[in-house]
């Protein structure tokens, strides 16, 4: 996000006040939307917000009508991921507003950016426990990154235009708005101002220079550097600073889940992504590393394992825009409060001195050559990792991938290659199930031309499949791409690998037969149980100007390898090589 | 270990929730809070006791309460030069007897007697979180029936130039 250049703008535009024509609080509501350039947004209707949606029926802006609230604001944060801009979601009260709490808690975990408006009962019964009404600012307060209620019509234009600043600057994140209903029925004039007034919230985006030169001189000390890029990478499009940064300084990058594509995959000094299924490489590097730039990412647990056993003779480095990251986890030697991309262009203008690395080099390089990822050969159905590079080389590597969360999410992340930013979007903190077909809606409404391609589990696809109506209704071409393997794979792992093989209510045995369900809405389904078959009905529907369904029966049993168990470090991987 | 934070926040509504709530969710014990006016209007001064386990919970509490859109300000004045005050009322039993030793007792604490009914006293006291505490102890014996404190409030004093190198938890950098 190019946070300078919408602070210079504001500067520019802060004189300008202009005062509207008396209207009713649901035009203004419109009219705020409209002087935020908003494009699209997803919704619900219901009671409460009858007066905004008659304003919208008046007076339009485009409105994707989900056919649940959840997914709703799951495509807004799709749409958020790939476009960089502001997903905008408007439900009702109660029950709609409610609907939202895990896509709220979704882009909060995740940063994404989305400003939510919600209806709310009229201001006169909040409290009474009045038909659909829920404390949804209550609610929400733990799960955005600020929230508000109006009070007052007045207030809006003022509200709106703050939260979308807040929802898209600093490390962006979901900002809620909660509309009573009888405020969008109250005529007045009332005031656009483009000045700002939040002297609580000045997010800082430029690098501390004794900070910068503290990095200096660690970089010409290290021998073992490694540069761990999370989504701040890509929030802060920064990833063709990374690339030269790295080029100059020679130094091997790992990945967060979050941050591929942020640096490309067929980079040679790329290792792959760190953490919990994390290559051999880059969590070997990460443990061995005298120097650890994170430019990013937060020091997740699934990335870090066990904290004792964490880097444990790096010196840390840690470029983050959100000052409480830093020191959070890991306790860090050089903070950087920047934004990714000056901090990178800080210190590209100083020369800095590259590493003497070149024994280290060669070490990774030979730890990625000898470790690579693998799969089974044998057994019944197909390859989920072979599925995979399918995948990636029907659409060229250069499809937008969604995921829910899971062993199809980790094969993703393994096998896909993303080479270029804004390619992956997937429920990464909040790791949630229903999420991968929703954003992929929202993805393709954001770039209409990309190849969007929603890898999904059985059980996941099954959370959210209603929105099979929206794909329908609108003709949007997203390619469903269902990993079936009968289960809860991720549960089904784990209960194989720490609980003796008691596969607990992780196994789901009946299922609908998809085919017909994608028939029901007048989409293309199919079934593939081998890799030819997938290849040949891919190969015809993947890049093509249509929905498709495809149901692929992967091996039930495949594990997620390497793989780290709770409580150990990223040095005690298992399954790095075949079994 | 026994940190003092204060914060200036805007007054907007739902702010005390905000900050109580975000304690709650990253445990961080409470031990007081105390919100007041300050000098600008619209503007509340919180102060808050916390216990945590190290420096990095309290870095942790401090950036935070930064983090919230409605907090301008947040320092931790442990290790400055402050001066701290909390206002405790002290119901005690009482006899004839015993009424003039608790005179004498509460004295040299500058508390006094808000009220008094046949069998009890009610004393105000104000002062440090530790003056508060020896006062209680010593009144113990005579059988406390309730006790109703504040909290601890804090204002950094006006001449910081004694204080032996202060320890700041550092927001940027």
């Amino acid at each position: 996000m190019s946070q300078n250049a919408k602070t210079t703008e504001l500067k520019v535009k802060n004189e300008a006040v202009t005062r509207t024509e008396p209207m009713n609080g649901a035009d203004l509501f419109i009219e705020t939307l409209k002087n935020e350039n908003v494009e699209v947004m997803f919704g619900y209707p219901g009671g409460a917000v009858l007066p905004l949606y008659d304003a919208l029926y008046k007076n339009p802006i485009r409105h994707i009508l989900a056919r649940h609230e959840q997914a709703a604001i799951h495509a807004a944060e799709g749409y958020a991921r790939v476009s960089g801009k502001p997903g905008v979601v408007l439900a009702t009260s109660g029950p709609g507003a409610t609907n939202l709490v895990t896509g709220i808690a979704d882009a909060m975990m995740d940063s994404l950016p989305l400003v939510i408006f919600t209806g709310q009962v009229a201001t006169g019964v909040i409290g009474s426990d009045a038909f659909q009404e829920a404390d949804v600012i209550g609610i929400t307060m733990p799960i955005t990154k600020h929230n508000y209620q109006v009070r007052s019509m007045e207030d809006l234009p003022r509200i709106v235009h703050e939260a979308f600043h807040i929802a898209t600057t600093g490390r962006p994140g979901p900002v809620l708005i909660d509309i009573p209903k009888d405020i969008a029925t109250t005529m007045g004039n009332a005031e656009f101002v483009d000045e700002l007034n939040l002297p609580g919230y000045q997010p800082n985006f430029k690098p501390n220079s004794l900070q910068v030169k503290k990095l200096r001189g660690a970089l010409a000390k290290a021998k073992k550097p490694v540069i761990l890029a999370g989504a701040g990478v890509l929030f802060a499009k920064a990833s063709e600073e990374l690339l030269e940064f790295v080029g100059k300084m020679q130094i091997p990058v790992v990945n967060t889940l979050l941050g591929l594509g942020g640096f490309p995959a067929d980079h040679p000094l790329f290792l792959g992504m760190g953490g919990m299924h994390g290559t051999y490489a880059a969590n070997t590097a990460l443990y061995e590393a005298d120097l650890l730039i994170n430019i990013g990412a937060r020091f997740d647990d699934r990335l870090t394992g066990n904290l004792a056993h964490f880097a444990p003779n790096a010196t840390v480095a840690h470029i983050d825009i959100d000052p409480a990251e830093i020191g959070k986890n890991v306790p860090t030697h050089i903070p950087i409060v920047a934004d990714a991309r000056e901090a990178l262009k800080k210190i590209l203008s100083l020369d800095f001195e590259a590493p003497q690395a070149d024994e280290w080099r060669q070490k990774v390089q030979k730890d990625k050559e000898e470790n690579p990822l693998w799969n089974t050969e044998d057994g019944e159905g197909i390859s989920p990792q072979s599925l995979m590079r399918i995948i990636h080389n029907v659409t060229n590597g250069d499809a937008v991938v969604t995921t829910d969360v899971g062993q199809h999410q980790m094969w993703t992340a393994q096998y896909y290659g993303f080479n270029k930013p804004d390619q992956w979007v997937t429920s990464g903190g909040l790791g949630t199930m229903g999420f991968g077909f929703p954003s992929a809606i929202g993805a393709q409404i954001a770039k209409p031309d990309k190849t969007v391609v929603a890898v999904a589990g059985d059980a996941g696809f099954q959370m959210t499949l209603q929105e099979l109506g929206l794909v329908a209704e609108l003709k949007l071409p997203v390619k469903i791409v269902i990993y079936n393997n009968q289960a809860l794979g991720m549960v089904r792992q784990w209960q194989e690998t720490f609980y003796e093989e008691r596969y607990s209510q992780s196994l789901i045995p009946v299922q609908p037969d998809f085919v017909k369900l994608a028939d029901a809405y007048g989409i293309r389904g199919y079934v593939v149980t081998t890799e030819e078959e997938a290849e040949k009905v891919m190969r015809e529907t993947l890049t093509d100007n249509e929905p498709v369904l495809i149901d692929c029966r992967i091996k039930s049993k495949e594990m997620v390898y390497p793989m780290i168990a709770p409580g150990k470090g990223l040095h005690e991987m298992i399954g790095v090589k075949p079994q | 270990m026994r940190r003092i934070v204060t914060a200036t926040v805007l007054n907007q509504s739902g702010v005390l929730n905000r900050i109580a709530g975000l304690f709650t969710r990253r445990q961080f014990n409470i031990e007081s809070i105390t919100v007041g006016a300050t000098e600008t209007e619209g503007v509340s001064k919180m102060t808050f006791v916390v216990q945590v386990e190290d420096d990095r919970t309290v870095e942790q509490v401090v950036k935070q309460l930064h983090k919230q859109i409605d907090v301008l300000k947040v320092s931790d004045i442990t290790e400055q030069a402050i001066v701290t005050r909390e206002l405790a009322l002290i119901k005690v039993m009482t006899t004839p007897q015993t009424r003039a030793e608790i005179n004498v007792i509460i004295e040299p604490f500058r508390a006094t007697i808000i009220d008094v009914a046949r069998d009890s006293v009610t004393i105000q006291v104000v002062g440090n979180f530790e003056k508060i505490e020896a006062m209680i102890e010593l009144l113990r014996p005579y059988g406390i029936k309730e006790v109703a404190r504040t909290g601890q409030t804090a204002i950094k004093r006006g001449s910081q130039r004694f204080v032996s190198e202060s320890k700041q938890v550092s927001i940027l950098n």
